[in-house]
């Protein structure tokens, strides 16, 4: 894989246990489907890397690339891709994604 | 698309034909589409022309054993030719006929 925007993101997703490619930051999301996501991560208190693809046009179309998923928020936890904001609400939903974020020691407070 | 009645096709809006791939590829399924884009007007992704944001349930027991993951990535591969033209955003519920039957 030659490609510079897959490279950033492998490293992104190899130094970071928890990224969030998402649209704004975690403090000003700019869609409702990643401050959605943000406010999950918040709740189950799993401490995150917010990257805006809205800042980078190859990046915005080379994650959806990458993960092979067309829509953003994209979130990854320990180099894995999880899902966008519909799996992650289900997942929170029925408790498994605080389930798999104590499972990988990632939630830092009780929620 | 060779086969295809294009002209029909081209009659349907957008989410008659979400609705008509996703009741084709995963029969037999149970397919409800939602047109949300009137409520996302002005947002970045909305196109005045509407047709943007979607909701979808489909009920088939062709996902039994499949990971979220892989159901939606079934349903997105179906919806390719709407993403490449002006679909921006897809909220996915997508359950066996078991999953749905409970409460």
């Amino acid at each position: 894989m030659t490609n510079p925007v897959f490279q950033r993101i492998e490293s992104e997703i190899r130094e970071n246990p928890v990224v969030l490619y998402m649209k704004g930051t975690p403090v000003f999301p700019q869609c409702g489907f990643s401050a959605r996501v943000v406010q999950i991560l918040s709740h189950v208190g799993v401490p995150f890397k917010g990257v805006n693809v809205l800042e980078d046009g190859e990046l915005r179309d080379g994650i959806k690339e990458f993960t092979n998923w067309p829509t953003i928020p994209q979130l990854y936890v320990k180099g894995e891709f999880v899902g966008g904001c519909d799996i992650i609400m289900e997942m929170y939903q029925a408790g498994e994604l605080q389930a798999m974020m104590k499972e990988k020691g990632l939630v830092t407070a009780e929620a | 698309m060779p086969g295809r009645p294009d002209l029909l096709h081209a009659m349907m809006n957008r989410a008659d034909r979400i609705q008509a791939a996703l009741a084709a590829a995963f029969a037999p399924a149970t397919v409800a589409v939602q047109d949300d884009s009137h409520r996302h007007a002005g947002h970045a992704g909305a196109r005045p022309e509407g047709e943007t944001h979607y909701s979808v349930l489909v009920v088939s027991p062709g996902f039994a054993g499949m990971s979220r993951v892989a159901r939606s990535r079934a349903v997105h591969a179906r919806l390719e030719e709407e993403f490449a033209t002006g679909l921006h955003a897809l909220a996915l519920r997508l359950l066996t006929p078991d999953e749905a039957a409970q409460p």
